[in-house]
């Protein structure tokens, strides 16, 4: 069963026309519909395409959030093997918005570290939606150390709303823990690669995705505040988030073009849930590739080379 | 003598008279709503003489007030391209940067400056939360940018007051890649081994928190002042229950071990002194030596034993 978004309600129709009719021809054998059928099916794909097209921001914004497609636990339990999850921060908790451990990339060990945001009701609780707290960002702190320790590369696949708004959170120290993350990004004499898979939300993203490399997914956002909030900031009304997303340049195309993206991984025709195979055999493919593009950089110029990209970034702005 | 004379004239004076009082010579306490004379206020440092409540103060006059007879030498800041992302809300970016500027006479969010207090040179940066609610965007970025580098070049310590509202929406992802750049000026100080001490004052919110406002050697705060990632209303919002009486104010989150001292603005200067003095391995401060006449805290200096331990 296909979730469909809101600007996706004509395809689902001709979509919906299209089984049923299958239905019947299945209910009964003297109907023979596949030819109806089939021009369904051509017509839905052609208005797929045409939607999938060009997506504006904030159909961008609908797909990056969409619940069926593939989460941090997807991409981890198809691309690497002899995953080993490690837990808790060794002060508070074990914050289940963030899973990482120590895994093997293409036979070869990496740290993996990532928000998961659940795929049902459960889960979705069970993992707060993808919004870590203070005890998560803590938590990828000491994995990131160790994987400095060892001389394993990191893998950072960012997919959340944004860091916990809870009044735990808040005391015990939602900000130092981000700020101290961000700044074990910057620390380590590993590469460092990130993806953002969905919602790269605010500071919450920032803490895993300050990297050697930055990927994001053809339809994923990254921002600094999300277009609802901004909106109802900026426009004093939640419900203009569509010119907020616009004006907030928050796609991965916009981003590529300030210098905040390195590399877009392009998604399969209707965004990654539409075929998550192929949209995580992309993923895979593009952090392979950027970690053997930094494979025979010394620890110390991986460093550099990160906080050099940091301190450069925002010379060039977009085009008028 | 006619009716303008008699009529139009009285009227278009009381209006001015009456504007002119209150707005310029006394400002009311928001907190207690004691009548402040202005002279009384300033000399102050903007805490209300009656029940210490702080109010905002301006990079320029703290920085007045906290060099060595007011002389400090500002830091230049490369400047950012304008308005990267031509950014329009219900207004351009572009007009609420001059709004900004006209209401503030100040370029930006955020002022860097060299000098000496207690004759320990440093280097400080102080942010305005008039402009644009002190809000981080490129601008900010560069000037921590520029007052770390300042700081590694003269071997100085770093003393950086915090004030904003969080990043500037307006600068989008650009003003969200200054968390792990001004994290990156906070590394070089690091590095180099020089002290970078946080001052948080009201209010310290959302990214800047979440990077340089949070990584200090030593986190001093203001009394009251709001310290939080998240705000009040957006957490309320989220649980949907009221919070705690003092929540996420300076002396809550010193309780809950993220600060290491709150201290009064009057007193700032003084224990700024002393720990700087002592992290760099020099000789105290000579008391009655400082600080020269004409700096606010001028009378009490001297008489006040050095506070905290």
């Amino acid at each position: 069963m296909t979730n469909y978004l809101e600007f996706e309600k004509p395809l689902a129709e001709i979509e919906g026309k299209a089984e049923e009719l299958r239905a019947m021809a299945r209910a009964n054998e003297e109907m023979d519909v596949e030819k109806e059928a089939a021009a369904l099916d051509k017509k839905a794909a052609d208005l797929l395409k045409s939607l999938y097209a060009d997506l504006t921001p904030w159909r961008k914004c609908q797909v990056a959030r969409h619940p069926d497609r593939p989460h941090c636990k997807d991409y981890i339990d198809a691309l690497f093997t002899e995953y080993t999850p490690l837990a808790g921060d060794r002060n508070f908790a074990d914050d289940h918005a963030v899973m990482g451990g120590i895994a093997r990339l293409d036979g070869k060990p990496v740290m993996v570290i990532g928000h998961e945001k659940g795929n049902d009701t459960k889960s979705r609780i069970e993992r707060n939606f993808g919004m870590a707290r203070p005890e998560g960002y803590r938590k990828a702190i000491r994995l990131m150390e160790l994987a400095d320790k060892f001389g394993l590369p990191i893998v950072t696949l960012v997919d959340t709303p944004g860091a916990y708004p809870g009044k735990g959170a808040e005391e015990r120290g939602q900000s130092e823990a981000i700020a101290r993350s961000t700044e074990k990004c910057l620390q380590v004499r590993v590469p460092l690669v990130s993806v953002i898979i969905g919602e790269g939300g605010s500071g919450g993203a920032v803490a895993f995705a300050t990297a050697n490399r930055v990927a994001m997914l053809e339809h994923s956002i990254y921002s600094v505040i999300s277009p609802e909030g901004c909106a109802s900031i900026l426009w004093k009304d939640a419900e203009k988030m569509r010119e907020a997303a616009e004006a907030l340049r928050l796609t991965a195309q916009n981003l590529r073009e300030l210098g905040v993206c390195d590399r877009i991984i392009e998604e399969p025709l209707g965004g990654a849930h539409r075929d998550k195979d192929t949209a995580i055999k992309s993923v895979g493919k593009a952090i392979s590739g950027m970690l053997a593009d930094l494979s025979k950089k010394t620890g110390d110029d991986l460093r550099s080379d990160r906080r050099q990209k940091y301190l450069g970034l925002g010379s060039k702005g977009l085009a008028a | 003598m006619n009716w303008i004379t008699n009529y139009v004239r009285p009227t278009i004076n009381s209006l001015f008279s009456r504007r002119e009082v209150p707005e310029n010579l006394w400002k009311k306490c928001s907190e207690c709503g004691t009548m402040l004379f202005h002279r009384e206020l300033a000399e102050n440092l903007n805490v209300c003489t009656s029940c210490g409540h702080h109010m905002a103060i301006t990079p320029r006059a703290r920085f007045q007030a906290l060099f060595d007879n007011g002389v400090f030498k500002e830091v230049a800041v490369p400047e950012p391209i304008a308005d990267p992302l031509n950014f329009r809300d219900q207004k351009k970016y572009t007009e609420r940067l001059k709004a900004a500027q006209r209401s503030t006479a100040e370029k930006e969010a955020m002022l860097v400056a060299e000098g000496e207090i207690g004759k320990t040179p440093i280097v400080a940066a102080a942010q305005d939360f008039t402009f644009m609610g002190g809000s981080m965007g490129m601008y900010v970025g560069n000037a921590i940018i520029a007052a770390a580098q300042r700081a590694v070049e003269l071997k100085r310590p770093l003393v950086l007051f915090s004030a904003a509202g969080g990043a500037r929406m307006q600068e989008g992802i650009l003003s969200l890649m200054q968390m792990p750049r001004t994290t990156v000026a906070v590394e070089m100080l690091k590095e180099a081994g020089l002290p970078y001490i946080v001052v948080l004052t009201h209010p310290t919110t959302g990214g800047v928190t979440a990077s340089y406002a949070m990584l200090g050697d030593i986190q001093i705060a203001e009394p009251n002042a709001l310290i939080c990632f998240a705000g009040p209303r957006v957490i309320e919002q989220t649980i949907r229950e009221k919070l705690p009486e003092g929540f996420q104010r300076a002396e809550y989150l010193l309780d809950h071990g993220m600060l290491d001292r709150v201290t009064p603005r009057t007193e700032m200067r003084d224990e700024l002194i002393q720990i700087l003095r002592m992290l760099l391995g020099m000789e105290p401060a000579l008391k009655g030596d400082l600080p020269a006449p004409g700096t606010p805290d001028n009378a009490k200096d001297g008489e006040t034993a050095p506070s905290g331990a």
